[in-house]
């Protein structure tokens, strides 16, 4: 499904991505972990265009995506939630999803017409029941708390009906509680909607129990994947980023 | 069934905000009152448009008065040296501004915030020193001499006063009308969601350029429609209409009326000029009062005054706690 042959961007005389080749099946549910500065929100920046990568292929299906804009991207499958919710502050969460929805069916730039077109309405009261968002339909999403202005940008997203959906640390500023709610309403999506599915994540209860398998970035590069039991066991995965504290958490 | 119930609606309103202008001089038959009406007729198209870009687009233009001069001298000298009907002028005009917005709009709207203003000042200055340099064609800086011809067409006199009042209104209304819906339609929510937040519009598939460069267009059109109703009612053009404090004056009525109410602009419209003419025939300082009134606006009712009124009545409907501010 998607397809990356060592990806290159590099920043003045920073490498920030050093020849990353990662493979990602359909309808698979894979984290992306490692330390801060390992280069995971840039590789999401890579593959969604926000950045145009210096060397490297990104095949989304039969097709290079590589240096395509980020609208040519989103048009061909992937859609994406941000690490801090990227929302529209003034208008309602209804008024949000149906926009995005518009946008996908290519309604956005429709004239002569009112808002909502009726046949919006039925796809956005579903993306806003798939993230129990129907209670909040009416609020102004800057109103929002922070967990459900997290949960508006991923039923942006959804909204797109993506063949590949990417969330950077979809549970990042949340409580311990909201946390496992947020992952789990992430889990019932990626069920439900059957597409691959990568997310960022630092916490590692959450990548090890949810994760099919686990991809390892650092300073650039892919230090470790395979399935969550592999990866926490990995002896260069536990000196970069787990530490030994962790492993020895295990093992108690 | 919806779509349909709601045009209609929105028609019938239009029409009934026509029936009561039409009827309003029987009240006030002085010539002051209809002078009024025709000069806020004008800014009211003009500082509407301004906010597609302002408060829809969040796209300040400094430079907006580019179209409110360029519609009056169009229309003023297609009347004038070309001897084109009424109506040819009017469409002409559209078709000249709608251009000329589209080559300034490609240039200005890739840029951000301070940048797009200045240019768009940068090009409506360009336009003023135009009119000043070309005096052959434009008369300089003393305007077009002469009178802009007003030919009857379709048992429409625009040299007698009344007709002219009642096209006006006409042409506010349906202005208004036609704006409303470009702000209600899909498009006009796909350029909120870019005033919000232009990436994020770019991750959902959205071109962002093309539709700011669409609302560019489109405010230019009715922005040089607003500076063709003032060279009707002055039968010239003056290069005042292209400096530019025309644009400033737009930016005080959307201010003075409110930024996130549609109508008001309009309301800011009918604000100022009776600031001006009140104020104007008390004191030389009109300035004074006006900056005064302005940081009023801008320090204790940001929402303006359409903005102020919508809150105030959602408050008093909802119960204790629950109002939210800021959607109207």
């Amino acid at each position: 499904m998607l397809r990356i042959e060592n990806l290159r961007k590099a920043f003045g005389g920073v490498n920030a991505m050093n020849g990353v080749s990662l493979d990602f099946a359909q309808g698979s549910l894979t984290a992306i972990i490692g330390p801060n500065g390992a280069g995971k929100t840039t590789f999401f920046n890579l593959i969604t265009g926000a950045f145009r990568p210096d060397a490297g292929t990104i095949m989304l299906g039969d097709e290079n995506i590589a240096g395509m804009s980020p609208p040519e991207i989103v048009r061909r499958g992937m859609g994406r939630a941000f690490q801090i919710a990227s929302i529209y502050p003034t208008l309602t969460v209804r008024e949000s999803i149906l926009g995005a929805v518009n946008a996908h069916r290519g309604w956005h730039a429709r004239l002569g017409r009112r808002f909502p077109l009726a046949g919006a309405k039925a796809q956005a009261d579903e993306v806003m029941e798939l993230v129990r968002l129907t209670s909040r339909a009416d609020t102004v999403s800057g109103y929002l708390s922070h967990g459900d202005q997290k949960l508006l940008d991923i039923a942006l997203a959804l909204a797109l009906e993506p063949r590949v959906l990417l969330l950077d640390e979809p549970t990042a500023g949340m409580g311990p509680e909201e946390r496992w709610q947020m992952i789990e309403t992430v889990h019932a999506l990626w069920e439900r909607k059957h597409m691959t599915l990568i997310f960022i994540e630092h916490d590692m209860d959450i990548v090890f129990k949810y994760a099919q398998t686990v991809r390892v970035l650092s300073y650039g590069t892919v230090l470790a994947q395979g399935t969550p039991d592999e990866v926490r066991r990995h002896p260069k995965v536990i000196e970069a980023y787990l530490g030994t504290h962790f492993e020895e958490k295990e093992q108690a | 069934m919806m779509r349909t119930s709601s045009i209609t609606r929105d028609a019938l309103v239009a029409a009934g905000a026509l029936l009561i202008l039409a009827v309003l001089p029987l009240a006030f038959p002085g010539k002051a009152f209809s002078d009024f009406v025709i000069r806020m007729s004008a800014f009211a198209v003009f500082a509407t448009s301004l906010n597609l870009l302002v408060g829809y687009g969040g796209m300040v233009s400094f430079g907006h008065g580019l179209f409110y001069g360029l519609g009056a001298y169009s229309f003023a000298l297609l009347m004038q040296k070309a001897g084109t009907s009424i109506p040819m002028a009017f469409l002409l005009t559209v078709l000249i501004s709608a251009g000329v917005a589209t080559v300034v709009g490609a240039i200005c709207i890739r840029l951000k915030e301070i940048y797009f203003s200045f240019l768009t000042l940068a090009f409506q200055m360009l336009l003023y020193s135009l009119i000043i340099a070309w005096t052959p064609v434009t008369g300089g800086d003393q305007g077009l001499t002469g009178g802009v011809p007003r030919p009857e067409f379709l048992g429409i006199r625009l040299d007698d006063p009344h007709h002219l009042y009642l096209f006006c209104c006409a042409v506010l209304i349906a202005s208004l009308f036609i704006m409303y819906h470009f702000v209600q339609s899909p498009f006009g929510y796909t350029l909120r969601m870019i005033r919000d937040n232009p990436r994020r519009a770019g991750f959902l598939g959205i071109q962002v350029w093309r539709v700011r460069l669409l609302a560019f267009v489109v405010a230019g059109i009715f922005g040089s429609i607003g500076g063709l109703l003032m060279s009707l009612f002055v039968s010239s053009a003056y290069p005042d209409f292209a400096y530019w404090t025309i644009s400033g004056e737009g930016v005080f009525m959307i201010l003075m009326g409110g930024i996130g109410v549609f109508l008001g602009p309009l309301a800011g419209a009918v604000v100022l000029l009776l600031l001006a003419d009140i104020v104007t025939g008390l004191t030389e300082y009109f300035g004074l009062v006006l900056g005064i009134v302005i940081l009023f606006f801008a320090l204790g009712m940001r929402k303006g005054l359409l903005g102020f009124l919508f809150d105030f009545w959602k408050n008093r409907r909802a119960p204790a706690g629950n109002a939210i501010p800021g959607k109207h």
